[in-house]
């Protein structure tokens, strides 16, 4: 998936995470991470990132998280919907989703 | 370094502080020494004790370089006290100060640039919190701070293990011959049972007044025959920050469900009888949990002897419903208990010594039977933090929470099983302030575990409803949710020293990279 613009999902309330992504003109992903549990988990949480852009295919891109100790489970849906806001795409085969 | 009872590394000795003895169980240490006796003094039948102010007091006592000064923490986040008094050394040029507090709180940041310029060099407390708390993690003193419980703050003060040079006690209702209490003024607290140690083993004792009464002033919680001065200020509180209105009950449905766990592990733990007693925290499921109790011993025709702490609006409302037959309290936390210990001959008024002091003739927490105590981590020992952040950084008190946990029949620990993602039972616990030998039973609200050494509980819990499981299975439990969190990295300097209530070393906190 390309991202084409800068698209965000999420708020700054407990235990949720708001992501910005952006494209990027250089190469691979960047991700700036910003987390309240960040010495716990942060690993865990750009790996989620990580991972999670990969099952989408996208790779390029720039991700920016606020987690306020966000779940993995909500900062993977917060970053589907970011990714897919960013690319413009108003369908998604959720049949594909692991 | 030697490693005590509960395998933490602690050391034997600290240059500039002395020897020091590792933790070895909750009932390990003879106390060999006799009671701490402060210099007398005499006081001639025309002397006034009364003074213009703060700087005068602090010449009159002769404070110098090197010395201890002690403060209460009855005024909490109002407290004006400690900061004008340390501002009022540092202008005189004092440098080196000891502070002994009985804690300290997020308004004392200004303390920050003492640190920096001399003015103190070491701290003895219960609590820290705000941006103190932050500079202290990263190492802003020389000296490690010690941490003491309530209880032990009062051994250390009567053994003499700290010698008070002068006390500075903030007090909203003072006679100028130095009777006072907490009940009226527009600062009053109410209890004054931390200041009362103080007043007793303090070589001088200067009492800080926005309220001059006539004399004399009783029931006196510090008399005249331990004061040295009396100052008058136009202001020595902000009164927003020292009683919060009454004490809410929390609509919060994870508490709820906490609470309903945890009374009913009390009302089947059979120490819910006729005469009972019970100490309970003022978070939001302790406060619930003595709501659901109420209703129980309503149902069985049960009262309660005494109710201790740390009292709450709601215990003050259950004695006068004739449900529990004293208060014991060392510390007013609401509007509520505030007014109420000046008026209800039943609202007793006691020392912290009396509360919770382990070397004495038998302390209050002894003859406790309930106790609900809150934690922000509890390890697979049963060990318990109320210390440091999950980020490893200073942030809490640790107050009554050992003290009671060792007296209490039945010590029960409420805290949800996660906090955002961070799991509240983990492998090993960030500071040990409790141990897990004092610790009965945790209540989750996504299960219960009970410690192992209380086979007569799992007994009794077994032929229950309740959701039991070993605290292991908690451990698991929270991290299939949240994830197994990386152990915090610390460096090498010792910030604080932890001091169970007999005076030996539990465990240290170090400075967060």
């Amino acid at each position: 998936m390309d991202i084409k613009k800068i698209a965000m999902a999420g708020t700054l309330e407990s235990s949720d995470v708001s992501i910005v992504i952006e494209p990027n003109s250089g190469e691979g992903i960047e991700i700036e991470l910003k987390s309240l549990v960040e010495k716990q988990f942060g690993e865990q949480i750009k790996e989620v990132v990580l991972r999670t852009l990969k099952e989408l295919k996208v790779e390029k891109a720039i991700v920016k998280l606020q987690d306020k100790g966000a779940l993995d489970c909500v900062i993977k849906a917060r970053l589907q919907t970011a990714v897919l806001r960013a690319a413009e795409e108003n369908t998604f085969n959720w049949g594909e989703e692991d | 370094m030697a490693i005590n009872k509960i395998g933490r590394e602690v050391p034997a000795f600290i240059e500039g502080i002395g020897e020091l003895k590792p933790y070895q169980g909750p009932f390990s240490v003879e106390p060999t020494k006799r009671r701490f006796g402060r210099k007398l003094s005499v006081i001639t039948p025309k002397e006034s004790k009364l003074l213009n102010n703060i700087e005068e007091a602090i010449k009159k006592t002769g404070l110098t370089d090197g010395m201890t000064i002690s403060f209460h923490h009855h005024f909490r986040e109002g407290d004006y006290i400690v900061n004008l008094v340390m501002d009022t050394i540092a202008k005189l040029g004092i440098k080196n100060i000891t502070i002994a507090p009985s804690s300290l709180n997020g308004v004392h940041a200004p303390l920050i640039e003492h640190i920096k310029s001399g003015v103190i060099s070491k701290i003895e407390t219960s609590g820290l919190r705000g941006s103190l708390a932050d500079a202290i993690s990263k190492g802003i003193l020389e000296y490690p701070v010690k941490i003491r419980s309530h209880g032990g703050r009062a051994r250390a003060i009567e053994s003499g293990d700290v010698k008070i040079d002068v006390a500075f006690l903030g007090v909203p209702a003072c006679d100028e011959y130095g009777n006072a209490n907490g009940h009226s003024g527009k600062s009053f607290c109410g209890s004054l049972g931390y200041a009362k140690v103080d007043a007793q083993f303090a070589d001088q004792v200067v009492l800080i007044t926005d309220n001059l009464v006539a004399y004399p002033n009783v029931p006196a919680s510090i008399q005249q025959t331990d004061v040295d001065f009396v100052v008058q200020m136009d202001s020595i509180g902000d009164p927003k920050g020292i009683v919060s209105g009454a004490t809410r009950y929390t609509k919060n449905p994870r508490e709820l469900l906490i609470a309903k766990y945890a009374a009913e592990v009390i009302k089947e733990s059979g120490y819910l009888v006729d005469g009972f007693s019970m100490q309970c925290g003022t978070g939001g499921a302790s406060l619930a949990v003595a709501r659901s109790i109420k209703q129980t011993m309503i149902e069985r025709n049960i009262k309660a002897s005494f109710a201790l702490g740390g009292i709450t609006g709601q215990f003050v409302e259950m004695l006068e419903e004739g449900l529990v037959g004293k208060l014991y309290d060392t510390q007013c936390f609401d509007l509520i208990a505030a007014q109420s210990i000046g008026q209800n001959p039943n609202h007793v008024e006691i020392d912290a010594g009396f509360y919770a002091n382990p070397h004495n003739k038998g302390c209050a927490v002894n003859v406790l039977d309930i106790v609900i105590l809150s934690a922000l981590e509890v390890d697979t020992d049963f060990n318990v933090n109320v210390m440091t952040g999950s980020d490893g950084i200073l942030r809490g008190a640790s107050g009554g929470h050992c003290d009671t946990a060792a007296g209490s029949k039945l010590s029960i620990i409420v805290a949800p099983l996660i906090r955002g993602r961070i799991p509240t039972i983990v492998d090993q616990v960030n500071t040990v302030i409790t141990p897990g030998e004092t610790i009965d039973v945790v209540v989750t609200d996504r299960g219960i575990a009970v410690n192992p050494l209380r086979t007569d509980l799992i007994e009794k819990f077994s032929k229950t409803s309740l959701p039991l499981y070993t605290i292991d299975q908690l451990k698991e439990k929270a991290e299939e949710i949240t994830g197994k969190p990386k152990a915090i990295e610390y460096g090498d300097k010792i910030v604080a020293l932890v001091e169970y209530r007999d005076g030996t070393i539990i465990d240290v906190v170090r400075n967060v990279k």
